[in-house]
């Protein structure tokens, strides 16, 4: 278990953190620029902290106060940076078997070729980095802080630079290694989605300073409070139950007393509840049971709240048999339709709008 | 007549031996001060930086004489030297310090920029593997940097086979004691009839400075393909 509580101060901007995980994937969220990155960097060492302590299943890596400061390799801490930063002068196998050396021989737990074939990279061992695709690269840096048998990984936005199809096929790999490995990760990402689907616990941080922290239902679900810079930015999240499947179509059905989204990809086992994340802006709203349109996903509610700003409208709707969700449409759509508090309306999600990584099974 | 006389072959077998000597001694230093221009901060870098280039502006006969008030006979270090048994003036060893010093700041430019050019991340992410500050010279940094380091060397060796100023305002011009390629054509361009000597030595010269770069390229080359996946 990590515990952090520091401050750092650089210039204006000034970082006070402290959260702590547990088991599985902890998830730091946030917009650029809100203190992750930072965050990770006092972690692993590479920057100091002005004030307080980072403490490391029981080991103090950082003590400003007592003056301790552990140097980043002795702390087994392994990293996953944005680039993989492999090293472009030593072959796959070499990059991977890095760390191995220096892992007390007691604690090398990890035996290689679980990793090689959780990842998928037994083909790449004698190619040099530069022969890699940028998945293979992401996987291969995985592999090799994996093999370090740290005591924790920090991945730092670790798929930002991949497309979305490797992005949906590294994910599962996550999943895989978060319950293989039993390694606890800290992981930084902006991507809502990923964060959803991965994490165990989120730490929401703004401005420098930890705004949220729970489980992303909690974080992100009907009772949490919406900040003000995000109002115009929301995403809500929903309890689904997997009902059926159309298998012809790939589709499967996600249900929930207010109605019914079909999902293009799966969700798992029939019968097994979800959480689904749907952003405010895909969101349509209308006053009548919609017809002959090409959107399939429909929820009924009753509008509890409009919230206005320039030409946009920010609908919150209390969806039949509890839940929350936000809509984004402009003032004059909303006025077209006449939508006032109270009345109802049915809320359409387009389905492809929706995909694998907006999912996390409960 | 293009044979190659005795004092000739001494000459140039001189010559080589100060060049190597004088490279292969000044390397750990120069990868020391390189690395540390190129990544540490430090009080007095500036003043540090701008003592090594001190020989690339000085007039080379400055330099020589400076080592001369240094390391002569009755130097500040001379006879400290001497009691520990280096004699360095009017010795070849003296001949190599000169060419040591001569090509420091060429060594150690070339080294500090492959040095600055290697990404920091690469070594943090060794750092993070547990790779301690030395492990990660050893393993990551002195490799991505050793292009830049066979040229380093092959500059001073270089300047080291040209070197003339210093090392005969130092150690003189002694046939087979201090007498270089450079200095032998010197003194065959003040005898009369030494035109052909001169031009022997002269060819002898392009041919050894030419094996140089060639073979720099080739390590080079080698050693690029390698990184050849810089990213």
């Amino acid at each position: 278990m990590i515990e952090v509580d520091v401050t750092r101060t650089l210039g204006s901007f000034v970082l006070k953190i402290a959260f702590s995980n547990d088991r599985g994937i902890t998830a730091l969220f946030g917009r650029s620029g809100s203190g992750k990155s930072q965050t990770i960097s006092l972690i692993a060492g590479l920057t100091r902290p002005d004030a307080g302590k980072i403490v490391l299943d029981g080991k103090i890596l950082v003590d400003v106060k007592s003056k301790i400061f552990l140097p980043p390799h002795r702390r087994r801490i392994g990293l996953v940076f944005q680039d993989s930063h492999l090293f472009p002068h030593l072959s796959v196998q070499q990059n991977l078997m890095f760390g191995r050396w220096f892992a007390p021989r007691g604690e090398r737990s990890i035996a290689f070729e679980s990793v090689i074939e959780t990842l998928g990279i037994g083909h790449l061992l004698k190619r040099r980095p530069a022969r890699l695709s940028g998945g293979e690269r992401q996987r291969v840096a995985i592999g090799r802080a994996l093999l370090a048998c740290p005591k924790l990984l920090l991945f730092d936005e670790p798929f930002a630079a991949l497309d979305l199809q490797r992005r949906l096929e590294i994910l599962p790999l996550i999943e895989r290694l978060r319950d293989e490995f039993q390694i606890p990760i800290v992981y930084v990402s902006h991507a809502l989605e990923e964060v959803v689907r991965l994490a165990a616990r989120v730490v929401v941080l703004e401005a420098g300073h930890v705004k949220a922290v729970g489980d992303p239902g909690e974080v992100f679900g009907p009772a949490a409070v919406q900040s003000a810079e995000s109002r115009f930015d929301r995403s809500s999240m929903l309890t689904m139950l997997v009902g059926g499947e159309d298998a012809s179509y790939g589709l499967t059905e996600l249900v929930n007393p207010a109605g019914t989204i079909w999902l293009a990809g799966p969700a798992g086992e029939k019968g097994s509840k979800v959480r689904i994340m749907v952003r405010a802006t895909d969101v349509t709203l209308s006053a009548a049971r919609p017809q002959k349109l090409s959107v399939r996903s429909v929820l009924e509610g009753k509008v509890s709240e409009i919230d206005t700003e320039g030409p946009l409208a920010a609908v919150e709707i209390a969806l039949n048999g509890g839940g929350r969700l936000f809509a984004m449409a402009t003032r004059r759509a909303i006025d077209d339709l006449g939508l006032k508090s109270g009345d109802p309306v049915f809320a359409l999600v387009k389905t492809v709008a929706l995909d694998e990584r907006t999912v996390g099974k409960l | 007549m293009t044979e190659l006389s005795p004092e000739e072959w001494t000459a140039i077998w001189l010559s080589l031996r100060i060049a190597i000597v004088s490279t292969l001694a000044s390397l750990p230093f120069g990868i020391l001060a390189a690395y540390a221009l190129a990544r540490w901060h430090f009080p007095g870098k500036m003043i540090f930086n701008g003592f090594i280039h001190m020989p690339l502006v000085l007039p080379p006969v400055v330099t020589g004489f400076i080592l001369l008030l240094l390391f002569g006979r009755r130097g500040t270090f001379g006879p400290f030297l001497a009691d520990l048994g280096i004699v360095l003036s009017f010795r070849w060893t003296g001949a190599a310090l000169a060419c040591a010093v001569m090509g420091f700041p060429l060594m150690v430019r070339a080294m500090r920029l492959s040095f600055e050019a290697i990404d920091r991340r690469l070594e943090h992410a060794a750092g993070s593997l547990g790779a301690g500050p030395l492990a990660t010279f050893a393993l990551i940094t002195f490799p991505l940097a050793f292009p830049g380091i066979v040229v380093g060397a092959i500059l001073s060796f270089a300047r080291a086979l040209g070197e003339f100023g210093a090392t005969i305002t130092f150690v003189a011009n002694i046939p087979g004691q201090t007498q270089t390629i450079s200095a032998a054509i010197y003194t065959f361009t003040q005898v009369p009839d030494g035109d052909l000597g001169a031009l022997r030595l002269t060819v002898v010269s392009i041919v050894i400075a030419l094996s140089a770069l060639i073979l720099s390229e080739l390590i080079q080359q080698r050693a690029e393909k390698r990184l050849a996946a810089f990213e």
